[in-house]
């Protein structure tokens, strides 16, 4: 084969590859949509929002408790998680010795790399008992919420590190030059210079933890239901589709992937809504 | 945000200061506290199980009892099927997008968005994927083949994105000395810019490894649960990481077994992870040292 004609060979090969691992996104998106379209078809957008009930064998297909539980969850961890990871991030630039940063970081990465099934086993054997002790039954939203919460904490600690290290030298010469202090620099002129890419970096992280299931599967209650305090058990739309998947059949099955299409739509708006802000896809 | 601040920042401002520093501190240390906890629970529930023995059989009384080595061999094959599928589509898709796409053109674009997409959606709905298209419609049904084969979709973005980078790594004098000996661009791949990038290639496969030895939601409606020695790759074999979920959900007594377990994946986690992170060091060394 001439030297041409190979090249030529490559380029082809390597395009079949291409199409086919860009193409596995639209399969699944395409996978999605049929197994839910019977569903989807016979009883229409609202009635997952504004049926009475969640009996799905009976024909009632109400996703309004998981959506508001997942809501409700992502918004209770991000906030505790958000403040927890950018002080973090801003402990290993501005406040740590560099023993201390150097440990601390290996902290943040190692959490990052813990399973999820390993935090819900530990939520549910330490932080549930806890809680309940407080109020029953411990299994809750508020353990789900501090348990994603520390599972998110790195996403937001790496992100803002990331954004940090990117602030050009000279603000930081700036700073120096106008005699700040090193609250003064980090209020007034690193964290403003990074804002976006911090908001980017959270966006991030809910995206994470509104997809998450083994966690809060474990640690959350799972009951059917609004949630009227932080200690009720709720069920979220991911743990509602590990549990109902394996004997779901016929109607109750295509209902479970309207959830995940309805949850997929979800993790993509904050998907585009971090691209557009600036973000980093994280992929750890 | 503040005013400007200036020369005397620090007088100035000696509450916000303080407070300042005893909030990033106490931040940080309630991070780093609730991470001790987890490990030290790990270890002191976790330890007294683990022995050879743990390792070497297979569980008894739904995992009460025995060990693990069922589920050591099924997760290994379950990373393994999802490994030789989506290295060499990853490899390939990674040459094509750094050696033959010009960057930021409309097909690196084009690819580049569906895989940034892809890395992001949730594990659950690759099962569901997984679940829909390997197990029924593929007729796969509960198998370590359906498993790894949703796990394979699931790491392609991790694997393509790290191998782009390490092809990027490599100067491009390198390239154009090849041109100039007048080798094909194949040769050039093959017998140049692929051996250089090796330690990085190596490196976003150990983390696609990490990746899908870490996960659970994908696998328990593609490869399923159950937990004796798998005799072919079409039989549904149980991942440790679900062996752990079931322990602890569905096994009233099973938790000791679970930390145990958990232990496991961890230290396989910790060895996986720690070879990537020496494998990207060196290059790194050995990129100095070229220079």
């Amino acid at each position: 084969m001439s030297r041409t004609a190979r090249d030529t060979c490559l380029l082809l090969g390597l395009s079949v590859a291409a199409i086919v691992a860009s193409g596995i996104l639209l399969l699944i998106i395409l996978f999605l949509s049929t197994e839910a379209w019977p569903v989807f078809s016979q009883v229409g957008l609202l009635k997952f929002a504004f049926d009475e009930a969640w009996y799905p064998t009976e024909g009632a297909f109400d996703l309004k408790p998981m959506l508001v539980a997942s809501f409700a969850m992502s918004m209770l961890s991000i906030m505790l998680a958000a403040p927890l990871g950018i002080a973090s991030a801003v402990f290993c630039r501005f406040y740590a010795p560099p023993v201390v940063r150097r440990a601390y970081q290996w902290i943040i990465i190692l959490l990052a790399g813990i399973p999820s099934v390993v935090l819900g086993l530990w939520g549910l054997t330490v932080i549930v008992p806890l809680i309940l002790m407080l109020a029953p039954p411990g299994a809750s939203l508020l353990a789900g919420s501090l348990v994603l919460a520390l599972m998110i904490v790195p996403t937001v600690a790496l992100t803002t590190q990331a954004a940090l290290a990117s602030i050009p030298q000279f603000y930081w010469v700036g700073a120096a030059a106008l005699g700040l202090s090193r609250e003064g620099t980090l209020l007034g002129v690193a964290l403003p210079a990074v804002r976006s890419s911090i908001f980017a970096g959270i966006m991030l992280a809910m995206a994470r933890a509104l997809g998450e299931t083994m966690a809060v599967l474990m640690v959350s209650g799972n009951v059917v239901q609004l949630p009227t305090s932080l200690f009720d058990p709720v069920r979220t739309l991911t743990a509602n589709i590990a549990l109902e998947m394996a004997y779901a059949t016929g109607d109750h099955r295509s209902a479970l992937f309207v959830s995940g299409l309805a949850l997929t739509v979800l993790v993509f708006i904050l998907a585009w809504v971090a691209r557009r802000s600036g973000g980093q896809v994280v992929h750890a | 945000m503040p005013e400007p601040a200036n020369l005397i920042d620090r007088e100035i401002h000696p509450v916000r200061d303080r407070v300042l520093l005893g909030a990033v501190w106490a931040a940080a240390m309630l991070v780093a506290g609730a991470f001790v906890w987890l490990l030290a629970d790990l270890l002191w529930h976790g330890a007294g199980r683990l022995d050879w023995s743990f390792l070497s059989t297979a569980p008894r009384n739904s995992g009460r009892a025995g060990g693990i080595w069922p589920i050591v061999v099924s997760t290994v094959l379950i990373v393994a099927v999802a490994i030789v599928v989506a290295a060499p589509l990853g490899l390939a898709t990674a040459v094509l997008l750094s050696e033959f796409t010009r960057r930021g053109g409309t097909t690196e674009r084009a690819i580049g968005l569906s895989l940034d997409v892809l890395a992001g959606v949730p594990s659950i709905v690759f099962g569901l994927f997984g679940n829909a298209f390997f197990s029924v419609w593929l007729g796969l049904g509960f198998s370590i083949l359906s498993g790894g084969l949703t796990l394979a979709c699931m790491v392609l973005p991790i694997l393509i994105r790290t191998a782009e980078t390490g092809l990027r790594m490599v100067p491009d004098d390198w390239r154009l000395g090849a041109a100039a000996l007048g080798l094909s661009r194949t040769t050039a791949l093959h017998q140049i810019l692929i051996p250089v990038a090796t330690p990085v290639l190596l490196a976003g496969l150990m983390l696609g490894i990490g990746r899908a030895m870490a996960e659970t939601a994908a696998l328990v409606f593609t490869s399923g649960y159950v937990d004796r020695m798998p005799s072919s790759l079409f039989d549904s074999g149980r991942a440790i990481s679900v062996h752990i979920y079931d322990l602890t959900m569905n096994v009233a007594g099973g938790d000791r077994s679970a930390y145990a377990s958990a232990l496991v994946l961890i230290a396989l986690l910790v060895l996986v992870n720690g070879a990537a992170i020496w494998l990207s060091d060196r290059t790194l060394q050995r990129k100095i040292a070229t220079r």
